[in-house]
């Protein structure tokens, strides 16, 4: 279980990110954030990997909390980050060199095949296209094999057609081990073909606004009336948000955040 | 979802190229450098051989293969470049060697750049050659104080490009590095080291450049031995070829140095993705 109570950040500059988060993420669980530019959704994500310190508040996994990124949590970033000296294949073994080379090499041709870069295992990083690329960054989060995997939007660099077939491929990457997923994106589709909750983010300071349940079958079909239905109810939440902010603004003046 | 829905996927019969791994590039015209300076030394010749030149001051390439081939027959030629060879290696050794300890040291961490770097920069802005005279009186004229100028001369394009390639190293990398809780040592080794090598790759060439410049001025300085003792030579004889001789031996080394250093590089900095990757 990954747990989040009453967690405030405020970096360095004063700026407060995130006040009063509350989460209970359960094991195997898919939750989807979404929210306007800067409401704190990075920042919500690099707390829970041990990125970024929390300035009040906890978060534990487990029961321990986390102070420092750990093993059991994988990170996918919004762009690949390859190492470009390392082939494929070194690049997908890079988080676990500390294991015994059989079962890191049985390990990284699992991972490689069941994102379909078995064929590439040798080449550089820019050797591949952008959707390649990210695959192999989720086979080197994975391969680790953690219990939560944190994603940054993950596929927003990416074309539309590239990106459904990242979607699909997530979710059966994600049914071998079940990993808790929190998936960032700021596409409500996204969000809704993947995530089993969603949480609605609200900027100034980044908030929890509603944490929807879409109750639709899986596998979710974007053509779906009741997925269109999930869509814009979404949809609502989100440009209330912004009303709200805008309206917050007007009574408290920028300077008093 | 079946394989067969992923229509772009390449799939290794449509890209054979790649299915072998990376690809080295032939080395095809390498050769068309050599066109430019053996028309100049055939054209030269042809001067003065029908009279047409004065080979007195600048002598034939034939008179300065002779002159060289006579200083390599008597023996002083391989004493010379030893001599050179020798201080160049120990100069450019101790200049890598401290080069490497604080550039490595000041990009790294905050507070060795904050205490070590205004001086350094101060002492970057004197002209290395004007220690000379300090490194005579403290070293005495033979090998050291020769040795030290140019380990100085070496010392801060090496400083300079590994502190600062450290400090640019992308952020992002070094993130990922975290995320997989590599430890300080493992950091510099498996992130900044890779990440910085093309620069401290193109700074050792750099530095070497200057260690042959410097050993010019060291032999210069008063040296019974060495390619730039035959310069002076040449100089007091009244003798162009010995000279050229010389010049000729510098440029040999220097190239076939600089060579060396850049295949022992080459296969380390392959993956690089620039404008005309080449070393
Ligand atoms: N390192 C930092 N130092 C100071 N302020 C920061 C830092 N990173 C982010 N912020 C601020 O914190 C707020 C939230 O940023 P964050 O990156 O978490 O937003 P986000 O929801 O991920 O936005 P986006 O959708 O654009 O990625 C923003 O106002 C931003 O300016
Ligand atoms: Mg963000």
């Amino acid at each position: 279980m990954l747990t989040v109570e009453n967690l405030s950040k405020r970096y360095p500059n004063g700026l407060l990110a995130l006040s009063g988060i509350e989460l209970r993420v359960r094991p195997g669980e898919i939750l989807g954030v979404v929210g306007g530019s800067g409401c704190g959704k990075s920042t919500l994500l690099r707390v829970l990997s041990g990125l970024e310190p929390p300035t009040a508040g906890r978060v534990t996994l487990n029961g321990t909390d986390i102070a420092s990124p750990r093993e059991e949590i994988g990170f996918v970033f919004q762009e690949p980050r390859l190492m470009p000296w390392l082939s494929i294949r070194d690049n997908v073994a890079f988080g676990i060199r500390h294991l015994p080379k059989t079962e890191q090499t049985a390990r990284v041709d699992e991972a490689l095949q069941r994102v379909g870069l078995a064929d590439f295992a040798r080449c550089w990083p820019r050797e591949l296209s952008g959707g390649m690329a990210q695959r192999a960054a989720l086979a080197r989060a994975l391969v680790g094999r953690p219990s939560v995997l944190l994603l940054d939007e993950p596929f927003s660099a990416l074309d539309a057609l590239t990106r459904y077939d990242l979607q699909d491929h997530l979710l059966e990457l994600w049914s071998y081990e079940r990993p808790t997923m929190v998936l960032v994106t700021h596409d409500i589709e996204e969000a809704l073909v993947l995530s089993d909750r969603v949480v609605v983010m609200q900027p100034g300071p980044g908030r929890i606004q509603t944490v929807a349940t879409p109750a639709l079958p899986r596998p979710r079909e974007r053509t779906d009336p009741l997925f269109e239905d999930w869509k814009h109810r979404l949809l609502g939440e989100l440009s209330r948000s912004f009303r709200d902010h805008r309206r917050g603004e007007e009574a408290f003046p920028a300077a008093a955040i | 979802m079946t394989a067969t829905e992923r229509l772009y996927e390449p799939t290794a019969d449509a890209l054979p190229s790649l299915a072998g791994g990376p690809r080295r590039r032939p080395g095809l015209g390498r050769a068309v450098g050599l066109i430019v300076p053996a028309v100049l030394a055939l054209g030269w010749e042809a001067a003065v051989a029908t009279g047409w030149g004065d080979g007195r001051l600048l002598p034939p390439p034939s008179r300065v293969l002779a002159t060289l081939y006579a200083l390599y027959a008597s023996g002083d030629l391989v004493t010379h470049v030893l001599a050179t060879l020798w201080r160049v290696g120990a100069g450019f050794l101790c200049g890598v060697l401290a080069g490497t300890l604080l550039g490595a040291l000041t990009g790294y961490l905050t507070v060795a750049r904050r205490l070590f770097d205004p001086t350094l920069q101060a002492l970057r802005s004197i002209p290395s050659i004007a220690w000379v005279p300090l490194f005579i009186l403290w070293f005495g004229i033979f090998e050291t104080s020769k040795v030290i100028l140019i380990a100085v001369g070496v010392f801060f394009p090496i400083y300079l490009a590994l502190s600062g390639a450290i400090m640019d190293v992308d952020r992002k990398l070094v993130e990922v590095g975290r995320m997989f809780r590599l430890s300080g040592p493992q950091l510099v080794w498996r992130v900044l080291l890779p990440a910085t090598l093309p620069s401290y790759v193109l700074a050792l060439r750099a530095g070497l450049g200057l260690g042959w410049m410097f050993v010019v001025a060291a032999e210069f300085m008063g040296a019974s031995e060495g390619l730039g003792f035959l310069l002076v030579d040449g100089q007091m004889t009244g003798n162009p070829a010995t000279i050229l001789a010389a010049i000729l031996g510098f440029a040999v080394l220097g190239k076939i140095t600089d060579g060396l250093l850049a295949a022992a590089s080459r296969p380390l900095l392959r993956w690089q993705d620039g404008f005309k990757t080449e070393a």
